[in-house]
């Protein structure tokens, strides 16, 4: 299985029905098409929307009907708009249950950075720090290593943070992670992948616990 | 102020820009900007502008223009990354951007309107978005302390005004009009539909008529 689909597919069963969902660009976006059937979320979107719909059919795109990454998206029936302060009473006042959003660097502690590399890349934070501190729950879905193989778990995160000690949960292509007081524990991991190899390809220690699941199983 | 003399020219409108502006800029990745005075203000080249905007654009839609144009001194933003020309200025040290949290922004701007001097938010708590700043302890959680913020002018945008300029908005295009119509000393709205006063539900009014000096009607989309 492609690892963002994979991804994607592990985090939309993190949801119950009736959860208020944001989803982050990118790889976070994909998870709206792995929602198991009987689970109805309702999608929020900072730009002003809850009650996101499917992406529209070629030609059906309406260009005030968009997500906050400006891609075209349909509004379900019972759906509403509203302004950006809003908008940021939901996120921020702890209305919206579940963010699920990529990284950077994310450590064990729950520290996440993923707005900018300084002298490199300055995008700009946008709605991802309100988010992050406001969202009942953060989960982290990203592909467990940097293009070139480095650790993107760590220890201590390097890079400028989006916010300190959010994270709940961090899932990759190889593991499922929960963040605790203790440090990461390993709740589910790849039948791809080896205890031995996971812990060599993270920059924090891994607690294992007695049973952990494998995670194609819960997909 | 007699109601039609709310309702003016793009020419008109230009006629009120000059350089070392702070202006507030509705619309959220250009849907929902106005797209006509955005063209106004390029026309006019006035210089040093302060721009208020949740992001700056892209370099050919929305107030990403005024960034290509070099007509910004310092920009109050969430997001600059579909722009390469912000942060082109930005490595080169031509343009200052002060990058802050969207919701934070948000509520700095509504905070304005609302005759607020700030507002406490926990947003950016242990990040560089707090550095520099005071940090109130609210009940042993902290906040940030992050002042109100407010423009010379608003340029907004909705879909339907009276003459009057009762506001109404449509779909994801409302984001931060509404909050921008309280937060300036002029506010100049951008319509794609002008009708005769009490045409409007009053029920339906966003933006109260009271909020805005003046009416540009603009090409529909």
């Amino acid at each position: 299985m492609n690892p963002k689909v994979k991804i994607a597919s592990r985090v939309a069963k993190e949801f119950e029905s009736g959860d208020v969902v944001n989803l982050g660009i990118g790889l976070p976006t994909l998870v709206a098409d792995y929602i198991p059937q009987g689970i109805e979320v309702v999608f929020q979107s900072e730009n002003g929307i809850l009650g996101l719909g499917p992406s529209p059919e070629k030609g059906q795109e309406d260009p005030l009907i968009t997500n906050a990454g400006a891609q075209p998206v349909t509004i379900l029936p019972g759906g509403c708009y509203f302004d950006s302060a809003t908008s940021f009473m939901l996120i921020r006042g702890g209305h919206v249950d579940v963010t699920v959003l990529g990284a950077l660097q994310v450590d064990q502690k729950g520290n996440l950075a993923n707005w900018m590399i300084p002298g490199k890349m300055v995008p700009g934070m946008g709605g991802a720090m309100d988010l992050v501190t406001g969202a009942k729950r953060v989960i982290i879905a990203m592909q467990h290593c940097t293009k070139t193989g480095g650790a993107k778990i760590l220890d201590e995160c390097t890079l400028p943070l989006t916010a300190k000690e959010e994270v709940d949960l961090i899932i990759t292509e190889y593991a499922v992670m929960k963040v605790t007081d203790k440090g990461l524990v390993v709740l589910e991991i790849s039948k791809e992948i080896s205890k031995e190899e996971l812990q060599k390809c993270t920059g924090a220690s891994l607690i294992f616990p007695e049973t952990i699941k494998t995670m194609e199983e819960a997909i | 102020m007699d109601e039609l003399s709310k309702v003016i020219s793009k020419e008109k409108f230009q006629e009120l820009l000059k350089d070392d502006l702070s202006i507030m800029v509705g619309g959220f990745l250009a849907v929902g900007s106005p797209d006509l005075l955005i063209e106004g203000v390029i026309d006019s080249n006035i210089k040093n502008i302060t721009l208020i905007c949740n992001d700056t654009g892209f370099p050919d839609k929305g107030v990403g223009k005024w960034i290509v144009n070099k007509q910004v001194k310092k920009a109050v933003t969430s997001h600059i990354g579909t722009n390469p020309e912000s942060g082109n200025q930005l490595n080169k040290g031509e343009t200052i951007f002060d990058l802050t949290p969207q919701g934070t922004l948000a509520e700095k701007i509504r905070a304005a309107g609302a005759g607020l001097g700030g507002i406490l938010t926990p947003t950016g708590i242990g990040t560089i978005a707090a550095e520099g700043k005071e940090i109130i302890k609210v009940e042993g959680k902290e906040y940030i302390l992050e002042e109100s913020l407010r423009a010379d002018i608003a340029l907004i945008k909705a879909q339907k005004a009276d003459k009057k300029g009762n506001l109404v908005y449509t779909k994801a295009a409302r984001n931060f009009n509404p909050i921008m119509a309280f937060a300036a000393d002029t506010v100049v709205v951008e319509v794609e539909e002008l009708v005769e006063v009490g045409d409007i539900d009053p029920n339906n009014v966003v933006t109260p008529s009271v909020l805005v000096d003046y009416i540009v009607l603009g090409v529909e989309k």
